[in-house]
């Protein structure tokens, strides 16, 4: 791999990087002043859109196709959510970027907002990140004082209002229509789509909803151009016409076994392998790799032999996982035993299940019950086949959900069983060896009368 | 019928009103009021819920089902003057997570979301902190604890802290 500069993580490690004055001095709002001056919104759209940026905050959508979808010559109000709701297991960017280089995100979302004509942005932060929302809010104010933001930016006929926005530790928040209903003041339930956000989002008016990371590329795009941006990352599949291209740097988050946990920004397609030796320092204490989670724990699990799988966002698909998701590598040694990750990953889907749909209620919670009975030693093979059903069942893929949340909960439950299947039995025959081999339906809890 | 207000005090009610120009409705500032009433009290109790409807004009029980919703807002008594979250997904369980958060619940004698006798310190087990490069990590009231032992975080939680913003 070429030796790679980082763009995005610049400002990690620079003294007071984070305010306005360090910004600007490594080049920063620039190119925003440029675009007011010369450029019509359109043009910043055509910018995103052929630069070949995807949504950097799991789906992978193009976004400026994304802002396309706005309808045209709407009167407004038009909404810019920045979703800093980063909530999937695993995942730091968006912190990073939100404490060390603050200005980055906020030009990227100036930017972005006159491409959609939004004039009010609302960034809805997670609460776990009050560092974040100090650094923010301050570098708001910075912006203001400086006629970054306000009415009439920097004498241009835009204005524009960000506002922070606090959330109260729900997972769903981050999917973009419970972010929404959160917004409003009401339970994060999703929403049935369509109507997309585009058409009827925030407060039943045209919403785009982006990442925080992507806010930060939209500011490099702007800065250092399309070419740039397309030198970097795997270009398009020809054979697949479906297949846009993994363009850009991108911020691997990589933690659990390994010597050096961080964030680290390389192009996309570096290998799981490459990340983990290059930047990780290897898995740690010696060990080796018994799997890895490709890009937070909804994505499922990757195998040792898996692991020189480029992560694109077309690669992990490729070996099973659901995507790239948020990047982020979660390294499991072989020492750990993967029903207790398998346990881990059940429990934090049963705990965020929203509640709304009944497969995904009932589906996170019964496999949690299930592997808290394996884990008891109480487990029967037949448990195997069961987990896998509700796993196939529950989601937006086979049709039972409203979001994605039940996809995110039934891969980690499909890849653990498929790719670690013997693993499993061999667990429940030596910690249930009189009843492993049982097939009757589990008889309920009894219940202890109350009087 | 307006209710009396006992429990929001006028500061309070001023930021809140301070917040609604920017939304388009007052429902909106469901999240935010429950946030500036929490900073303050520790908890929203039944009370502040219909009087934070009363200020929004909007029904107790759509302020009430907003809270439930998030699991963040104790209602009951206050959490501890020290809130410590205590990380428990995947990045942090595989570095030790479930076993810091065991004993620190087990040395200051209480269950998981429980507050000691003397109100002190709430411990509660959290879904991703989002500092896994810091594993296993504990947010106590504003200050990301990063890289705890058991030991480590026993002492850390014993300082005394800035409440949370």
């Amino acid at each position: 791999m070429q030796p790679f500069k980082p763009v995005l993580l610049e400002a990690v490690g620079v003294p007071d990087g984070y305010t306005l004055a360090s910004y600007k001095s490594r080049g920063g709002y620039a190119p925003l002043e440029k675009v007011l001056a010369e450029k019509q919104p359109v043009d910043v759209v055509e910018m995103v859109k052929s630069s070949g940026l995807r949504g950097r905050g799991g789906a992978g959508f193009s976004t400026g196709l994304k802002w396309t979808f706005l309808p045209k010559d709407h009167p407004g109000p038009i909404y810019l959510c920045i979703n800093a709701d980063e909530s999937e297991p695993g995942t730091f960017n968006n912190r990073i970027l939100m404490e060390d280089d603050p200005h980055q995100v906020i030009e990227g979302i100036i930017l972005s907002a006159y491409a959609t004509r939004a004039s009010t942005a609302y960034i809805y932060l997670r609460y776990e990140y009050p560092r974040s929302w100090h650094r923010l809010q301050a570098a708001i104010d910075e912006a203001y004082a400086a006629g970054y933001l306000g009415k009439n930016i920097r004498g241009s006929a835009f204005s524009l209002d960000i506002y922070l926005h606090r959330g109260a530790a729900a997972y769903i928040c981050g999917e973009e229509t419970g972010l929404i209903e959160s917004l409003e003041g009401k339970r994060a339930w999703p929403r049935i789509k369509p109507p997309f956000p585009a058409i009827e989002g925030l407060f039943r008016k045209p919403t785009v909803v982006n990442n925080i990371e992507t806010m930060a590329c939209v500011a490099q795009i702007a800065r250092r151009g399309i070419e740039w941006f397309k030198s970097i990352g795997v270009p398009a599949d020809p054979a697949n016409p479906r297949d846009p291209g993994s363009y850009g740097p991108k911020l691997y988050c990589l933690s659990g076994h390994v010597e050096k946990p961080g964030c680290y920004e390389a192009p996309l397609g570096i290998t799981a392998r490459e990340l983990i030796d290059r930047f990780g320092g290897g898995v740690w204490k010696g060990r080796k790799a018994k799997a890895v989670i490709p890009g937070g724990i909804s994505m499922g699990l990757m195998t040792e032999s898996e692991l020189d799988t480029p992560l694109d966002f077309a690669g992990p698909g490729k070996v099973g996982c659901l995507g790239l998701g948020t990047a982020a590598v979660v390294v499991i040694d072989d020492q750990t035993s993967i029903v207790d990750f398998l346990h881990n990953s059940c429990r934090f889907f049963a705990h965020e299940s929203c509640g709304q749909c009944t497969p995904c209620r009932e589906g996170t919670s019964w496999s949690l019950r299930m592997l808290e009975r394996i884990k008891a030693g109480k487990g029967r093979l037949r448990d195997l086949d069961i987990l896998l059903e509700i796993g196939n069942t529950m989601g937006m893929m086979p049709g039972s959900t409203i979001c994605g949340l039940a996809d995110g909960a039934a891969w980690p439950i499909k890849n653990a069983i498929k790719k670690f299947r013997g693993e499993f039995e061999d667990y429940i025959k030596r910690t249930n060896p009189s009843g492993w081999m049982v097939t009757d339906p589990v008889p309920a809890l009894q219940i202890v009368g109350a009087h | 019928m307006i209710a009396q207000r006992t429990i929001l005090t006028d500061e309070m009610v001023a930021k809140i009103e301070a917040l609604a120009p920017r939304y388009p409705n007052r429902r909106a500032l469901t999240l935010p009021a429950l946030h500036i009433v929490n900073a303050e009290l520790r908890h929203v109790p039944l009370q502040a819920v219909a009087e934070i409807a009363a200020v929004l004009g909007l029904a107790p029980a759509e302020v009430q089902d907003t809270l439930t919703f998030y699991e963040f807002f104790h209602q009951e008594k206050p959490h501890g003057t020290v809130r410590a979250f205590v990380c428990r997904s995947v990045s942090c369980a595989l570095r030790g997570g479930d076993h810091l958060l065991e004993h620190l619940c087990h040395t200051n004698g209480i269950p998981p979301y429980g507050t000691t006798v003397d109100g002190s310190l709430t411990i509660e087990p959290a879904e991703c902190l989002g500092a896994c490069d810091f594993a296993p990590c504990i947010l106590a009231n504003d200050d990301l604890l990063k890289n705890m032992t058991p030991e480590a975080a026993e002492a850390e939680l014993k300082k005394p802290r800035a409440r949370a913003t």
